[in-house]
């Protein structure tokens, strides 16, 4: 493969032109996407009214209905989808496991158990299913840390812990939905699908803030994180702190799912096909932090798209659609791969 | 071949007759505890009585022979199914994330007990098992052709990426209908808990020859799985026809599931910490990682954990009983969870 290496100290670093030409055809996708999104709804409106819009000219009429209705739930998706993206791959790359995504290991299951115990049982009246889905997310994931940690951490015990931990909070979700009303097991699946309708700005702003401070964490750390896939005696060997990097990690990979989660729920199947998909689109040995965060934002977006539009009035959740979208995208690509 | 394999060196029988013998102890008691125990408890010594034809009363009689039997056996069948299973999904995949639903084979259940009872209308429970059955079929061979399609051939990443895409496809699916149809959420609810409850021995006879061909194929293949831990050259160099030992293996998990998540919802995760746990038990007896031993041991502990969710799920909330599905994850996670804490564990 084709690269280039830069070093001339105190910048160093390689660039790879396949990288970069694949990183901003998915920038393009997710840009065409999300106007798309906006375009589409009641009034359709033409992309041109809509980059208009977004660059702030325009009618007042159009202006009011992107920004106040439209935006939102297209921004919502857009930021979802990154988080969820980045976070897959954060994890997939500090446990050299393609299953272990945020889906496998617990912290999704903890966001439904407390949101659906909200739901059925009154718990945390008030809080709301955002507040709830973030607090079980969060702490999900300090019981994983907790439970896993003795003298240190490994990836492998923190995953196998975490699917401990998921499989408790499914089978509780699973109790009360079968134990609740019919109205109430309704709402559970409901907000365990994941949904993008009817957000608001206020419901978007937590988010903004954690991608705000994590993202930039993320990238920071990706540079570290190389050495872990060579196993933690080796990257300990090359002076990469292993424990306090893994923490690291996954609290900024935690803090993005747990955010996602708590506005759009639990959007299956993102977190963990986007960054195989972008790793293969890429051509990478392990999966690359900017295009999954683009694969993720694309995949939950069409998604979107695809819900409003398959069933004739009817609009679809979100989650529905991203297996169905991402799925065949993900077997294809392991399908014309030589090697796996 | 057969020149060429080595003995089974006894130095390695006896901890495996140990590691077998050691827990079919416990699977006798709780078998005999399943029988005795429920709404209305019966004395062990009646138990026996009743099974060897002296029972002291109609009633007693009744629940034992209609009630219990049934159940008990239910549940020492898909709980062996389930833990066989598990063993030989990790032993494939050479992954510890893999559990018997990682081919698909829950989600096709799933997806083909929501079509039966919210398009085409289907009632009756009986329809249910071959709907379920044949969803899980389908699934897997799906997401066997699909992983082994393409210039590199099947691969254990490969056939567990596709089992979680096709897993993704079908649960879409799956929720569009039930958010659609409200009848299909109502039947799907109660499936998904995973109870014992529900199924009469009609049923568990009905799928007895798969589960059997399943075991027999899973059994049958321990040694070529053994070869198959060295890698996939090394396996060949032995002289192993590995496409041969991984068709066998799907084809094995997919029976042994199918059935049983028919019978008894998905209650797969049985079959995903049973391997650990035999792992790290044929560890402490001085045991290799031998399949000839750990699949059979891990065929007498998955039914060990069955009966005890479900025996807990009778006598929690008595008289309402709290499904197995949901009690062995309770039950079972913690254990998991401590046994991964405790243990360097041997990994796949």
């Amino acid at each position: 493969m084709l690269t280039y290496r830069l070093t001339r100290p105190p910048v160093s670093g390689v660039l790879r032109p396949r990288d970069l030409a694949v990183c901003c055809a998915l920038a393009v996708a997710v840009l065409l996407a999300f106007c798309l999104g906006i375009a589409h709804g009641d009034v359709p409106l033409p992309l041109t009214d809509v980059l208009a819009a977004l660059t702030g000219s325009g009618d007042a009429g159009t202006l009011l209905v992107v920004r106040e209705f439209r935006m939102p739930r297209a921004l919502a998706g857009l930021l979802v989808g990154i988080a969820f993206g980045v976070s897959g791959a954060i994890f997939q790359t500090m446990t050299r496991n393609p299953l272990a995504s945020p889906d496998m290991i617990g912290i999704t299951q903890g966001a439904g158990a407390a949101v659906v115990a909200g739901l059925v049982l009154g718990w945390g009246g008030g809080l709301g299913t955002q507040a709830l889905g973030l607090l079980g997310a969060l702490g999900t994931a300090l019981l994983v840390y907790a439970l896993a940690w003795r003298r240190g951490t490994t990836g492998y015990r923190i995953v196998l812990v975490g699917v401990g931990v998921a499989w408790i909070c499914t089978s509780v979700t699973d109790y009360l939905t079968a134990r609740g009303r019919f109205v109430e097991a309704q709402a559970a699946v409901g907000w365990l699908v994941g949904n993008l309708n009817g957000r608001s700005w206020s419901q978007l702003t937590p988010l903004v803030w954690a991608l705000a401070v994590l993202l930039p964490t993320a990238l920071l750390l990706s540079r570290l994180t190389r050495t872990l896939q060579l196993g933690d005696e080796v990257a300990t060997a090359l002076g990469t702190p292993v424990q306090r990097l893994r923490l690291a990690l996954l609290v900024t990979g935690v803090g993005l799912v747990a955010f996602g989660t708590a506005v759009a729920g639990p959007v299956a199947f993102v977190a963990l096909a986007a960054p195989q998909i972008a790793q293969r689109l890429v051509g990478a040995a392990c999966p690359p932090l900017v295009a999954s965060g683009l694969t993720g934002a694309l995949v939950v977006l069409g998604a979107d798209l695809a819900a409003r539009e398959a069933i004739p009035g009817v609009e679809l959740p979100v989650g529905v659609v991203t297996g169905a979208f991402g799925a065949p995208f993900l077997l294809w690509l392991l399908m014309r791969a030589a090697r796996a | 071949m057969s020149e060429v394999e080595a003995p089974a060196r006894p130095a390695a029988r006896a901890p495996g007759l140990a590691l077998l013998g050691g827990l079919l102890a416990p699977l006798a008691l709780l078998a005999l505890a399943s029988l005795a125990l429920g709404a209305r408890d019966v004395p062990p010594g009646d138990v026996l009585a009743t099974l060897l034809g002296d029972a002291p009363d109609r009633t007693t009689e009744n629940i034992i022979w209609s009630a219990r039997v049934p159940r008990t056996l239910l549940a020492l069948a898909t709980g062996a199914a389930l833990g066989l299973a598990g063993g030989l999904m990790q032993a494939l995949t050479r992954n510890p994330l893999a559990d018997p639903g990682l081919l698909g084979v829950s989600a096709g259940a799933s997806f083909a007990i929501v079509l039966a009872s919210g398009v085409l209308g289907i009632g009756a429970v009986t329809g249910y098992l071959w709907f379920a059955f044949a969803g899980a079929l389908v699934a897997t061979v799906g997401v066997y052709l699909l992983s082994s399609a393409g210039r590199a051939g099947l691969t254990p990443v490969k056939l567990a990426l596709a089992g979680v895409a096709v897993t993704a496809l079908l649960s879409s699916f799956t929720s569009a209908i039930m958010l659609t149809e409200p009848e299909s959420l109502n039947r799907y609810r109660f499936w998904a808990a995973g109870s014992l409850a529900d199924t009469g021995g009609g049923e568990l006879l009905r799928v007895l020859p798969f589960l059997v061909l399943g075991a027999v194929l899973t059994l049958a293949s321990a040694p070529a799985l053994n070869s198959l831990a060295l890698g996939e050259d090394l396996a060949r160099a032995l002289g192993r026809r590995t496409r041969l030992i991984r068709l066998a293996g799907v084809t094995a998990v997919t029976l042994l599931t199918g059935a049983s998540v028919a019978l008894i919802g998905p209650v797969v995760f049985v079959g995903l910490i049973v391997p650990h746990a035999v792992r790290v038990l044929a560890q402490r007896l001085g045991l290799g990682p031998d399949q000839r031993w750990l699949l059979p041991a891990c065929a007498l502990l998955a039914p060990c954990l069955l009966l005890a969710a479900d025996i807990a799920g009778r006598l929690v909330a008595r008289p309402v009983e709290i499904q197995a599905g949901v009690l062995v994850a309770v039950v079972g996670g913690p254990f998991f969870i401590f046994l991964v804490r405790r243990q360097r564990l041997t990994e796949v």
